[in-house]
């Protein structure tokens, strides 16, 4: 059981450019440093192109050869902001973080009862949740679009929050319960003996372990919100569209502006950028469940 | 908490409802986890049932009044037509070497960052980037920042390099048109990679220190070593990223709508793509339906390996 998570960390640019501290790992020879870095940096070129781009004129992204050294200027950011970016924003960002809240309240107590005191049979309702991550968005789009439509749901916020549960809230019960799971049963029983009430047990032993999995679990439903692409860029039209399909207005290459292009993508992936930036180490038991650390 | 590879122990599991308690006991512990249930139940499984209703109708919007029951004929197209045939081999192709590439890509990355290198914690945090990158966006830089012909990296660096040997100017190739669907595989399996060498990373280093130790210490080479300890010890997680990134990359809708548009032709239509177009172009929804099912079948034999191995992980973690 690892708690290096509750650890307070100092030196935090130090261990960034060290990584984990690991005196015992064996060291990577000059070669095979350089064969890491070379990998590293081909890996990482898209994206500082993108963002290279993102800061230079048009008439300056265009070229060929490119022209990495060209001026930079913040006039494609500024424009985004005059041509209405910021509406797309702020549905995405109410889409995801409406969502992020409404898969925790369900999904914290649901993993309570799967892990603290499980219910009868909860590795099969573990196994039914995650079995809905396998039917195919796509299948369920034609259905989930007439239903909306009779409803007078299309191009509605509330639409996509609904629907961004239902997508994350499996993931949740999964992370949330491997969370939950390490809570030592031994305190719980202790406190229980000593006659603590279930509030006092959830607040002084639960959530105390629970707090970094709570944070881990909200940055993942956060970043698959955010991302989503396909409810969107069908079930909205105008009033309630997110990022996303903000940027497929760029998909056909007449009159393309690539610079503000790459503005648009570099803003939109900022968010989750710096999230994924900031908790990398949690990001790894998130995407595989919880299934590994 | 346990590696994934800790042996199971014979102790019975730690928690365990007890059997004794009373139905109002028993309604206590699943009152909490009712909410959760009930909301999955009814947005994901209703439209299923709404997908094989509409599945056996003949129902084109633009011919309204022309609907009616017309039992699994819509099958018999989907099972015959050219279209969908073509749609489900891109399908297979698209995701096994999207998956394939990328595990191996990681595998490598994960076994050079699992060692001590200066500025081994940058180096991960950027190559985790492009995992990041929001796919839309992914996908249209690589459309246009990349690939374009005109202006794009890939010839625009190809032309300087061209340039510097003394050459007038570099091949100017259209690289969407002229190999689509490597194309859409090159651009998912740089959004993948990171994701496959974080679960391998995370896999290596649970590798316990002292059989490496020890084999070193019998003299085994660093091949040896890597085939006999550290790729059975990697196994699990080498499934498990298999199996999630398949079940992802399946789905692959952002990637193909933005960069090729399923063309050119139906070259890289896969399967999310034609359901799309069945449904929005050609407003066949009994068809796309049926097409959907089809698809859910499919997505069911994947799943069925997927939580075999899933729920070998999970007994282990359960029996410690």
């Amino acid at each position: 059981m690892t708690h290096a998570a509750l650890a307070p960390r100092g030196g935090r640019f130090k261990k960034l450019l060290r990584g984990k501290d690991d005196p015992n790992s064996p060291r990577l020879s000059p070669l095979w440093t350089f064969v890491a870095w070379l990998a590293t940096l081909a890996f990482f070129a898209p994206v500082a192109w993108m963002v290279l781009t993102s800061f230079h004129q048009e008439a300056d992204a265009a070229t060929n050869p490119p022209t990495p050294f060209a001026p930079v200027t913040f006039d494609q950011y500024k424009l985004l902001f005059s041509r209405d970016i910021t509406p797309f924003l702020l549905n995405s960002a109410m889409a995801s973080i409406l969502s992020t809240v409404l898969v925790l309240a369900l999904a914290v107590p649901a993993a309570y009862a799967l892990s603290i005191k499980p219910v009868e049979k909860w590795t099969d309702v573990m196994f039914f949740f995650l079995s809905t991550k396998f039917l195919p968005a796509i299948a369920a789009l034609l259905p989930v679009y007439l239903i909306v439509k009779d409803a007078g749901m299309l191009d509605n916020v509330w639409t996509l929050v609904v629907l961004y549960t239902a997508m994350n809230l499996p993931i949740a019960v999964w992370m949330m319960r491997s969370f939950l799971a390490e809570v030592p049963k031994e305190i719980l029983e202790a406190a229980e003996v000593d006659g603590a009430g279930l509030l006092t047990v959830l607040w002084r032993v639960v959530a105390p372990v629970a707090m970094p999995g709570l944070a881990a679990t909200s940055l993942i439903c956060f970043i698959f919100s955010w991302n989503e692409f396909m409810f969107a860029v069908n079930l909205t039209a105008t009033q309630a569209s997110t990022a996303p399909v903000f940027l497929v207005g760029f998909i056909t290459n007449e009159g393309l502006f690539l610079a503000r292009l790459c503005a648009a993508a570099t803003l939109v992936s900022l968010p989750v950028l710096i999230a994924g930036f900031a908790a990398q180490d949690k990001l790894v038991r998130g995407l595989s469940l919880g299934a590994v650390k | 908490m346990t590696t994934l590879t800790a042996p199971p122990k014979q102790a019975p599991p730690p928690v365990r409802p007890r059997k004794s308690s009373g139905s109002a006991a028993k309604w206590k512990r699943r009152v909490p986890l009712l909410p959760a249930l009930i909301f999955t139940i009814v947005v994901t499984q209703l439209p299923f049932v709404a997908t094989l209703i509409i599945s056996t109708f003949q129902w084109n919007i633009l011919k309204p009044g022309e609907r009616h029951f017309v039992g699994l004929s819509n099958f018999s197209f989907v099972f015959t037509d050219e279209r969908l045939r073509t749609a489900v081999l891109n399908t297979v192709v698209l995701t096994a070497s999207v998956v394939v590439i990328s595990v191996i890509l990681g595998l490598g990355l994960a076994m050079l960052l699992d060692r001590r290198f200066v500025g081994r914690g940058l180096a991960r945090t950027l190559l985790i980037a492009p995992f990041l990158v929001m796919p839309v966006a992914a996908a249209l830089l690589w459309k246009h920042a990349i690939y374009n012909p005109d202006y794009g990296l890939l010839n625009g660096t190809l032309n300087a390099v061209y340039r510097f040997f003394g050459a007038d100017n570099g091949p100017t190739v259209d690289w969407i048109s002229s190999y689509p669907m490597p194309a859409v595989v090159v651009s998912l399996v740089w959004q993948w990679t990171p994701f496959m060498m974080l679960i391998l990373l995370a896999g290596l280093q649970a590798q316990p220190g002292d059989v490496l130790e020890a084999a070193r210490m019998d003299g085994a080479s660093a091949l040896q070593t890597f085939r006999h300890i550290t790729l059975p010890h990697l196994r699990q997680y080498i499934e498990l990223g298999v199996l999630l990134g398949t079940i992802y990359v399946v789905q692959t809708f952002d990637a193909v709508f933005t960069i090729t548009q399923g063309g050119p032709g139906s070259q890289t239509t896969n399967l999310p793509y034609e359901i799309y177009l069945t449904m929005f172009r050609k407003y066949e929804y009994g068809e796309a339906a049926a097409a959907g099912v089809v698809v859910v079948l499919g997505a069911f034999v994947i799943a069925t390996f997927a939580l075999r191995t899933i729920a070998s992980l999970f007994r282990e973690e359960t029996s410690r």
